[in-house]
């Protein structure tokens, strides 16, 4: 009864053809979300209405009022594992081919109100107006996919191979009773995929085709098939679980075929004319009677080589032996796998179970046997073989894709410049590799901020044709007793580390502003660079910080800062 | 009293196998890069500088102007030695050059490579590297000194790479030159500045330096006064006063 005990004429709660509100909540809830009254038409039992335009949906995106869990770009399954969720918007993915819009997928929600895969979007948006559509990413839904076959591959057996764009193959032969046998194991995998956020069906069958057909239209979320049981199980599934082409549904279909059950009586040889031979080859696949091998994902290996030696070494000229060997090794492998090295582990296990490691790096992918061996030969010294080395391990634990290159023709003059990259790799075992730089231009005219250092086989960009000393002092230093003429003359003498020195010429001045998005203090900051040449020959480049007329842009001092030659 | 037994005199097969060898010993030596100033070339032993040898440069004084002049002096060589598109690789301990200068004798950024060591040991290693790797135009390596092993293994690895190698030694003290050390070197270098030509206007004329050839194989040491190193790298000869083109008359020293 509402409050105060009055009631409306009208209030569905009121009519005498309901007489429990429990029958009629069960009535309520069985109607789509769409036709289901709506809490004012029902009258105000638990809770008040919403004013009509409190709940406006705000800009931003997210919905205004009401505690519902939107359901999240990087988990949108979240909100579907916890059953009937009648408060969320349904949601369909989309995807567009040419001007059409088509709907790929649709959560139970949707599919509850009568939107389907394979329907366009724009009816879907006419039929349901609170509908949250989004862009289909396949590539992102096969990476996760790939993700989960590398994932089990690790953790539950060892032949996994996906299935189809959302399904994943686990060969289960000999596995399942590490899990304490094949129910316990599908539990644990439905367990773990709705950690992660992920409805799924487990069925496991005898053949892969059957376990697809029964994953897919078993209609039970964990489906044990008795060993020999496939034909059986598959009979009143429909065609379109065998994995058949369209054109061979499309007949079936015009043939009224439409059971799996219905091709078991006929005849194979009409059969295979009418829908073709690859649905006889489907059919028998699924219920055991062909073959049908999987082609399981291979997690990517690292590739290494190992020597176990006969005998303990510890002369350099053994361990270069072992070296070479290893390398020889690698170099096949990644010959084959068409890779090339960018960094390599040498490990090596002494006698006492210790282990002491190397390691190189290369300026560009390598698989040069003589180089890679001349720069792991150039560590044995870091070596300690201690009381002898039995076992040695060279691992490449950073590789990149490398093509074979053409060797270009010796024809004529040979005047394009050798590659570095051997060099640099081998002055950067010598010297710590940030030690051997190139300098670029950096976009400043500060002078000491002009230069950027970059990676050895780097293409560095010049500077403007500016008069530039070749030293640059680290810091400017100060000079002193100063003569010279405000604003734009060079001095006419300076004192500086203790000698005094009078300019006979100078040029400038070369006015460089200060940089006021990296400092405050630069605002207004200027100095006029001048370059003089002084008595006796030498040459300096000195600036005055002001520019001599504005108070604000420095204090007048001059200051060394570059010798030209 | 004994006379002196007379030389016999050498047969023909003798003087063949001498001749060889000489041809040979020349054939070792790299291609030859002549400065482009006669008065310089021809006073060199090889009429210029050997593409497969060592060569030490220093400054006349321990003053930084004069260091700097030897710097571009190094880099002026370098960067003809590398006009071909090859790279040079400076390895220095401390590390004070401006690419910008350098890049204004023709050793742009692109044909330079940095190495930067702690000691002068691990200088030398890695010029040592850098010569006989061989896919270098030519090597410069600062050190503070460098006694004769060094300077002999710098030599055999220049001529093992036919590499040039450009040794430039730096002032440890303030009077001691570091050309009085024991070396294997081809040429020894020692640059000073000069006050340079004085311009018919205001402003600073192209440096002059002062070049002088310490000690070099096979010929005698000469001074030279030169304009310094234009964007090619390439000395000149100082114009002579009187082949210089006459001022417009009133235009000097109307200013500054």
């Amino acid at each position: 009864m509402p409050r105060g005990g009055g009631w409306r004429p009208g209030a569905r709660w009121a009519r005498n053809d309901t007489q429990n509100g429990v029958g009629q909540a069960a009535a309520i809830d069985a109607l789509p979300a769409h036709q289901r009254p709506t809490m004012r038409e029902m009258g105000r039992r638990s809770e008040h209405a919403d004013h009509p335009f409190k709940a406006m949906p705000s800009d931003e995106g997210a919905r205004g009022g009401g505690g519902t869990a939107m359901p999240s770009a990087s988990s949108p399954m979240a909100v579907l594992q916890g059953g009937r969720l009648t408060w969320a918007r349904p949601m369909v993915l989309i995807t567009r081919s040419g001007q059409r819009e088509i709907i790929t997928s649709a959560c139970p929600l949707a599919l509850d109100l009568g939107l389907h895969p394979g329907m366009a979007a724009a009816h879907a948006r006419a039929l349901v107006s609170d509908l949250d559509v989004r862009d289909a990413e396949p590539e992102e839904d096969a990476a996760w996919l790939e993700r989960l076959a590398l994932h089990a591959l690790g953790h539950w057996t060892p032949t996994v191979a996906v299935s189809g764009h959302d399904g994943l193959w686990f060969d289960l032969t000999g596995t399942t009773h590490l899990f304490g046998g094949e129910a316990r194991f599908c539990h644990r995998l439905l367990r773990f995929l709705s950690r992660l956020g992920f409805t799924a069906s487990v069925a496991v069958a005898g053949t892969p085709g059957a376990a697809h057909a029964l994953a897919r239209y078993g209609g039970e979320s964990m489906i044990l098939l008795p060993p020999k049981e496939e034909a059986h199980a598959l009979a009143d599934l429909p065609l379109a679980a065998l994995r058949l082409e369209t054109g061979a549904l499309n007949a079936a279909a015009r043939f009224g075929l439409e059971r799996i059950g219905d091709l078991y009586p006929m005849p194979r040889g009409p059969l295979a004319k009418r829908l073709g031979l690859s649905t006889v080859m489907r059919l028998d696949q699924a219920r055991g009677m062909v073959a049908e091998p999987i082609v399981p994902v291979t997690a990517f290996e690292t590739p290494s080589a190992r020597r176990q030696l006969l005998e303990p070494i510890g002369t350099a000229e053994a361990i270069a032996q072992v070296i070479g060997d290893l390398v020889d090794d690698l170099v096949v492998q990644l010959q084959q796998r068409r890779l090339g090295l960018r960094a390599a582990h040498l490990t090596c296990q002494l006698v006492d179970g210790s282990e002491q490691k190397v390691g190189i790096g290369t300026a560009r992918a390598s698989r040069d046997a003589r180089h890679l061996t001349r720069m792991l030969v150039a560590r044995i010294e870091r070596i300690d073989p201690g009381l002898g080395i039995e076992t040695m391990v060279l691992i490449a634990p950073h590789v990149e894709d490398l093509q074979a290159s053409m060797v270009a023709a010796k024809l004529g003059r040979d005047d394009h410049a050798p590659d570095l990259a051997l060099l640099v790799d081998q002055l950067s075992g010598r010297v710590p590799p940030e030690a051997v730089f190139r300098l670029s231009s950096h976009e400043s005219d500060v002078p000491e901020r002009a230069i950027r250092r970059m990676m050895p086989l780097g293409e560095p960009k010049g500077w403007p044709a500016w008069a530039r000393p070749s030293r640059l002092l680290a810091r400017p230093e100060p000079l002193s007793s100063v003569i010279a003429l405000l604003p734009d003359h060079p001095p006419r003498r300076f004192s500086w580390r203790g000698g005094t020195y009078r300019v006979v010429a100078g040029d400038g001045p070369e006015r460089v502003h200060g940089e006021w998005w990296r400092r405050p203090g630069e605002m207004w900051a200027v100095r006029d660079y001048y370059r003089v040449e002084v008595e006796g020959g030498a040459r300096y480049w000195i600036f005055r910080r002001g520019d001599g007329v504005e108070e604000g842009t420095g204090d007048l001092s001059w200051h060394l800062h570059g010798v030209f030659g | 009293m004994s006379t002196q037994p007379a030389l016999p005199s050498p047969s023909q097969e003798q003087l063949d196998a001498l001749r060889a060898k000489l041809t040979s010993a020349r054939a070792s030596r790299g291609p030859v890069l002549p400065f482009g100033v006669p008065m310089l070339d021809e006073r060199l032993a090889f009429g210029g500088l050997d593409g497969a040898g060592l060569h030490e440069v220093a400054a006349a004084s321990s003053k930084l102007s004069d260091d700097a002049a030897a710097t571009l002096f190094a880099a002026g060589i370098a960067a003809r030695f590398a006009s071909s598109g090859f790279t040079v690789l400076w390895a220095v301990s401390r590390f004070d050059l401006y690419a910008p200068g350098l890049e204004q004798v023709g050793l742009g950024p692109s044909r330079l490579l940095y190495a930067e060591g702690k000691k002068d040991q691990e200088v030398l290693a890695i010029a040592e590297d850098g010569l006989r790797d061989g896919s270098l135009a030519c090597v410069i390596a600062e050190v503070r000194s460098a006694d004769m092993t060094a300077t002999r293994r710098l030599q055999l690895a220049a001529s093992d790479g036919q590499t040039p190698m450009l040794l430039y030694r730096r002032h440890r003290a303030r009077d001691q030159c570091p050309l009085t050390q024991n070396s294997s070197a081809m040429t020894r270098w020692r640059i000073g500045c000069l006050p340079s030509a004085p311009l018919p206007h205001p402003g600073v004329g192209r440096a002059r330096w002062s070049v002088e050839l310490a000690r070099q194989r096979g010929g005698n040491p000469f001074s030279l006064d030169l304009d310094a190193c234009d964007d090619k790298g390439c000395l000149a000869r100082p114009a002579l006063s009187i082949d210089r083109a006459i001022a417009p008359a009133g235009s000097a020293n109307r200013a500054a």
